[in-house]
């Protein structure tokens, strides 16, 4: 097949480059920074990680329970105000969420995990609504009309059937908080961030590479693994959608 | 038994209200169907889901067996009514035994129970229940999708059944054969059903009574063969069509026919016709009738079980039973 | 109010600002979308092809934009443009094709089948059906990949105020750094501001672009 013969030399060629841009890298000292200071790399990654895992976590506790909540027939009116506040939100710059929470509470770890948490809602919150929202409407109208009670839909239906929504709104919003966290330095997070800016500030390609390499690694593994627990988590009845994606 | 009393439901919206359902008063007996018939929006679903309180009513009573629907708790009424919909609503989520097993579980019935009611059930539909067990609805053909959800509503065996055009979705010639099943599988187990359709001809087939609505209103309620002989008004005889008297002809078979005239046709001409213009004495007389207008001689050797001919069925013998000349009737079948 | 103080004070530098943050998008975007439309286009007939090209962009798009920052400029200062316009373009160009090439490939993907059959029925060649029929017909899902490509870099932008790209995350850089909050406010609200009416300017567009039934 000369579409797969095609596929497998663009493959080797990219798996080339970053071999190439590796080896490059450690030519010219880049790792050399992480060889001298293994403690600092790991104190920073160990920040880093709980950095992203305190503000997902504060983000997936919130924003799944309200997306649920407005999505009950009581509140289901005013879904349109949480959907378009996602929406909204989301349209604007990470640096100038963070930035905005800086100027009310000051440069602080408290700043920082606030910030991160504010911008981990809302991809959450919107996959929640719209997964509880997309399900086929004759699949709640049967399980009510067998006798389930509302909390049976929920936990029953609604829920399971959503999953594969909730699950990619909060493998979205943890992988971008990865990228957001390392500018989290800027406000005092600390993290990856802080060799990253030292690197670019001091023009030190050693520093730099310190930082973005790891980084990468973290958003690129997390979004594998995150990935691979989908299909664990998933029910199976519906990992027919997953072959889709 | 289900007796329906002036239900009324009006949605009020902001500056008009809109009746939905009008004053219907029904009563279907117990082990009937009766099939809910009319075109879209004439409040033949409404009237269906308020029987579980899916819809709560405006005005007037429902009663099963005599009992208000409203003096039950209806989180338990809706478990004791079997419910199945056009778009099967099976929970994708589940596996075919636990979709199957959705209100026995809701119930608290015990394992080994719930097993073996899943195995009755799916032998009853004519489905290998290990076969299916442990499969999802979407590995299902849309035939077989619907047979576990009527299987499903079955589960509990409750008394009553609601079913909102189960086979509305599936091509003619499933939607035969399932129509068929059903009809055998309700020969054994005797619910009493209600059945929303819009096919005139589903409504023949499957109705001991016909309920035709219009416009929320409840125009005539009567079985298959009152509504084809004395449609009420100029609604029912167009809704059920021109050929009316052709789709009555479906309602009785030769035999019926044969007892009724005192098969006064001579045996003895019958050994002489061709084989292609036999009819068999079980057939329904609208087969009786397009094999006798295909002859040559217009004329149908009645044959038995064993093939032995035991009359000649001519045009002339339908006359006496339906009470329609026969030139009437070739016309409307051409 | 100390912010509407500054922005009086301030209103040209916040033109220019905005101008070069525009600049940098609308070039980037500019580049992406000649690159990308005719890339998923191309894509769209070639499924084992495609299968590779967006799980690349996929991960590209997992990358931190900082991190990529980091890894680029030590290798663009080979050639001695490790900081400033350059790689803030490059990366902004990188970030924007998955969103475009993901959307033409879809949108060409999902053109009714029915359709292409009767265009080749009625005689179209190749060029033919894809400007007549497919293209036009994918256009608002491609419009919709440029709008998401375009708030994307708009929010990068200003991240790439720190490796000397300008724009309005300058503001927030300088800011940050000299504790100047009023102008930190400005910078992140202009660039919020920016964001929300691009985005709004863009959702009509498409709106506009689809087919009038589908609105």
């Amino acid at each position: 097949m000369k579409g797969r013969q095609t596929e497998r030399i663009i493959r080797g060629f990219l798996y080339l480059i970053i071999a190439a841009f590796l080896l490059w890298a450690y030519r010219s000292g880049a790792f050399q920074f992480i060889l001298d200071n293994p403690d600092d790399l790991l104190y920073l990654l160990k920040q880093h990680i709980e950095l992203v895992a305190l503000s997902s976590f504060l983000a997936v506790m919130v924003s799944v329970p309200v997306g649920i909540l407005v999505t009950r027939p009581r509140f289901r009116k005013y879904a349109w105000i949480a959907v378009n506040t996602a929406n909204i939100g989301q349209t604007i710059p990470s640096l100038a969420v963070l930035a905005l929470v800086l100027t009310y509470f000051g440069i602080g770890y408290f700043t920082a995990v606030f910030a991160l948490w504010v911008y981990s809602l809302l991809p959450i919150l919107r996959n929640t609504i719209a997964g509880i929202e997309n399900i086929n409407p004759s699949i709640i109208d049967a399980g009510k009309g067998m006798g389930m009670t509302s909390r049976q839909i929920l936990w029953r239906l609604e829920l399971p059937n959503a999953l594969y929504a909730i699950l990619a709104g909060i493998r979205t919003s943890i992988v971008i908080n990865v990228g957001t966290a390392a500018l989290a330095f800027l406000i005092g997070g600390g993290g990856l961030g802080d060799l990253i800016f030292t690197g670019i500030s001091l023009y030190d390609t050693g520093i730099m590479l310190a930082g973005a390499l790891p980084v990468t690694l973290l958003a690129i593994t997390l979004d594998y693994v995150l990935g691979k627990a989908e299909k664990w988590i998933i029910p199976k009845g519906l990992q027919r959608n997953l072959d889709h994606v | 038994m289900i007796r329906f009393k002036n239900v009324t439901k009006t949605y009020e919206s902001e500056n008009k209200s809109v009746t939905a359902v009008d004053n219907v008063s029904l009563e279907v007996e117990a082990g009937h169907i009766c099939v809910f018939l009319g075109p879209s929006g004439c409040g033949k679903t409404t009237l269906l889901r308020m029987v579980n309180r899916l819809i709560p009513i405006t005005s007037g009573t429902i009663e099963i067996n005599g009992k208000e629907i409203q003096s039950f708790d209806v989180i338990e009424l809706r478990r004791s009514i079997g419910y199945v919909i056009q778009q099967t609503g099976l929970f994708p989520n589940m596996t075919i035994e636990e979709n199957i097993c959705v209100v026995p579980q809701l119930l608290g019935w015990d394992r080994v129970k719930m097993k073996q009611r899943y195995n009755e059930l799916m032998d009853m539909m004519g489905l290998n229940p290990d076969e299916y067990r442990n499969r999802y609805p979407w590995e299902l053909s849309g035939g077989q999708q619907q047979r576990i959800g009527v299987a499903r509503a079955l589960a509990a065996d409750p008394p009553v059944m609601l079913m909102d055009e189960p086979f509305g979705a599936l091509d003619p010639i499933i939607r035969e054969r399932l129509q068929n099943e059903f009809l055998r599988i309700q020969g054994d187990v005797k619910k009493t059903i209600l059945f929303v359709s819009h096919d005139i001809d589903e409504a023949i087939k499957l109705g001991d009574t016909i309920a035709i609505f219009q416009a929320g209103r409840l125009m005539q309620h009567g079985t298959p063969d009152e509504i084809l002989a004395n449609p009420q008004d100029q609604f029912v005889s167009e809704f059920v069509g021109n050929d009316r008297a052709l789709k009555r002809l479906t309602l009785f078979t030769v035999r019926e026919l044969l007892k009724k005239a005192g098969s006064g046709t001579g045996k003895a001409s019958a050994n002489k016709l061709a084989a292609t213009s036999q009819v068999h004495v079980d057939a329904n007389l609208r087969t009786a009738l397009s094999v006798i207008l295909s002859s040559d001689t217009g004329e149908a050797a009645v044959v038995d079980d064993q093939g032995q001919s035991v009359a000649v069925l001519r045009l002339a013998d339908f006359e006496s039973f339906t009470g329609i000349h026969p030139k009437r009737l070739t016309s409307i079948v051409q | 109010m100390e912010l509407a103080a500054f922005i009086q004070n301030n209103w040209t530098d916040l033109l220019r600002l905005t101008w070069e943050h525009v600049q940098l998008v609308g070039l980037a975007v500019s580049v992406s979308v000649l690159t990308g439309v005719p890339f998923g286009i191309y894509i769209a007939q070639r499924e084992i092809l495609a299968n590779l090209v967006l799980t690349v962009a996929g991960i590209v798009m997992t990358i931190p934009s900082i991190a990529l920052f980091g890894i680029m400029i030590p290798i663009l200062s080979y050639i001695g443009h490790g900081i400033g316009f350059l790689p803030a373009f490059l990366a902004l160009v990188l970030y924007s094709q998955l969103p475009i090439i993901r959307n033409t490939y879809i949108a060409i993907k999902n053109v009714n089948p029915d359709l292409r059959e009767a265009a080749i029925g009625m005689g179209m060649t190749t060029w033919e059906r894809l400007t007549k029929v497919e293209i036009p017909m994918a256009l608002p899902v491609i419009m919709a990949g440029v709008r998401m490509a375009v708030v994307l870099t708009i929010g990068i932008g200003a991240i790439a105020a720190y490796i000397g790209a300008g724009g309005l995350g300058e503001y927030i850089a300088r800011g940050i750094s000299t504790s100047y909050e009023t102008m930190v406010q400005a910078g992140a609200i202009a660039v919020s501001l920016l964001a929300l009416v691009v985005d709004f300017v863009l959702g009509s567009v498409q709106k506009r672009l689809s087919p009038k039934t589908a609105r």
